[in-house]
């Protein structure tokens, strides 16, 4: 009847592999990399779990976390970054968690070491690398040199970038077309890209209303809730949002305005918003991480996230192999971050890591300035099977966007802030 | 690799090997490793540890009674009571799951 009955906890339970006592794991050091939606939590939760016995230092080189869910209400302007902003010096203050507001240039997984820019070099029992994405520029031609120049911006990662495209959007005139291409999945934040169509419309709405915004995607279809997406589209912003499937794009020209794809003819715009392909950080990558998918993601064991490529090293968030329907969330590398953060206490302390992980997945969208709907799944860690996957009959979508699921989303954005941060 | 499923591994050693009292004492820390591993799965939205934030829209769930947190959940996964998002989030945790959650939060102070 129960199909995951806790029958396995008490199985450990009864077994007592545990026999080590919380000294073996007092002192201990774990180092995070990257203070995100993973790596905060993971600092956060190591601390925790083993009732502050493992020392832990999070290198990220900034003083606030800013976040990349609810950005888009910046580029469509009814929030700004200070809004979605949050310090680490409460992760300090509360859980005496280390800073090291450094960039990691280099791990050496044989001695277990992470070397910093700034040259200080800091050893480690276990590592988490909660690296996030690179962009992968070249992917497009002509891209690198429009993105150094900063004429073509890309914005999916929230800071001074998502302030530069609002500026571009202010700086076209009306009747100007903005165009979002997309890159085939898997990227970070599958819903994002729709969500950002939906806020530049609404600014258009109220302020540009000749102008287009005009979606160019490389998938067959919207990759995430695609029916809510486009009824918001026809029924909120009719005439504004046009989308295009399987455009793949090959080239950009900023001087001309010109998009160039693989198959269908040249598109102009006013305000040309590339997103490349993704894949693991430099950092994950470099240290030989990236060992699925032609090197793009890093494999690991689901059921602790420990990396497939090197021991005592855990991978989190955006930079891994997804197992089945798994989303690049900010939510999902929240929840990966406390499974891995359960079973390094667990490896520290001597007993098995926790036999059946679950993880849930919410993503919000806010298709104006408050109406809002979700995509939701449950995860199980199945053991026979070695990976997660989703539970039959749980999850599901929004019925249609409401204010009360906006109220739920900036609840959530609150709530999650705090458990990572505070 | 390991050769067996962990469960199989688990339930092999479990009859092997008799439990001392003095392991028994860690696998309490092992127990509430796991319990307190899943009971994460919920922060997201209802607050650390189940501590919501002052004025949260999304109740908080420590210090409840674990019988009415057990019958909500069943009413969520029942359809009984309505919700935006939570019937579709019950669905995915079991009643053994669900019970342990309960008492997990129920132990919490509020």
């Amino acid at each position: 009847m129960d199909r995951r009955s806790f029958i396995q906890v008490g199985a450990a339970l009864a077994l007592g592999v545990s026999s080590i006592p919380a000294q073996a794991m007092r002192g201990a050091k774990v180092v995070v990399i990257g203070g995100g939606y993973g790596g905060a939590t993971a600092a956060k939760y190591i601390r925790l779990l083993s009732k502050q016995r493992i020392e832990v230092t999070l290198v990220e080189p900034e003083q606030s976390f800013i976040s990349c869910p609810l950005s888009n209400l910046v580029i469509g302007g009814s929030r700004s970054l200070a809004d979605l902003s949050r310090p680490y010096s409460t992760l300090t203050k509360q859980h005496g968690i280390t800073h090291a507001r450094d960039m990691a240039v280099s791990v050496d997984p044989v001695a277990r070491t992470v070397k910093l820019a700034g040259g200080s070099v800091l050893s480690y029992d276990k590592l988490v690398m909660s690296p996030g994405i690179d962009l992968n520029y070249s992917s497009i031609e002509g891209l690198p040199e429009a993105q150094r120049q900063g004429k073509i911006l890309q914005a999916w990662k929230a800071g001074p970038e998502t302030i530069a495209l609002r500026k571009q959007l202010e700086a076209m005139p009306d009747g100007g077309v903005y165009a979002l291409t997309i890159p085939e999945a898997p990227f970070r934040c599958p819903p994002g890209p729709y969500e950002r169509a939906c806020q530049v419309a609404f600014y258009f709405q109220r302020h540009k209303p000749k102008s287009k915004v005009l979606v160019l995607d490389a998938n067959q279809d919207i990759v995430s809730k695609p029916a809510l997406f486009k009824k918001a589209w026809s029924e909120r912003y009719p005439g504004i949002v046009e989308y295009r499937n399987q455009h793949k794009v090959v080239a950009v020209a900023p001087s001309e305005g010109l998009i160039k794809f693989d198959v269908h003819a040249d598109v102009k715009a006013d305000v040309i918003n590339a997103l490349p392909a993704m894949r693991a950080n430099k950092i994950a990558t470099q240290t030989g991480l990236a060992n699925m998918a032609d090197g793009r993601w890093c494999g690991v064991n689901y059921q602790t996230f420990e990396s497939s490529a090197a021991k005592d090293i855990f991978v989190i968030g955006d930079a891994i192999q997804v197992a089945q329907l798994m989303p690049k969330s900010g939510h999902m590398a929240n929840n990966h971050a406390k499974v891995a953060a359960a079973a390094i206490v667990a490896q520290l302390s001597g007993i098995e890591p926790n036999p059946q992980p679950m993880l849930t997945n919410t993503c919000y969208s806010f298709i104006d300035d408050r109406n809002v709907v979700h995509v939701a799944s449950v995860h199980e860690y199945l053991a026979t099977e070695r990976t997660f996957k989703v539970v039959q009959g749980a999850g599901g979508l929004s019925a249609e966007p409401t204010e009360l699921e906006g109220s739920y989303a900036n609840n959530w954005a609150r709530t999650i802030w705090a458990d990572m941060l505070e | 690799m390991r050769p067996y499923p962990i469960l199989l591994t688990l339930f092999a050693l479990h009859i092997a090997i008799p439990v001392s009292p003095a392991h028994a004492a860690g696998d309490i820390e092992a127990k509430q490793l796991y319990v307190q591993s899943l009971a994460a799965t919920c922060a997201n939205c209802h607050g650390t540890e189940g501590h919501a934030l002052s004025g949260a829209t999304v109740p908080g769930l420590a210090g409840r009674s674990a019988d009415e947190l057990v019958a909500q959940m069943k009413a969520f996964r029942s359809g009984e009571r309505k919700a935006t998002i939570m019937h579709q989030i019950a669905k995915g945790f079991s009643e053994s799951q669900t019970q342990l959650l309960a008492e997990y939060f129920a132990a919490q102070k509020r």
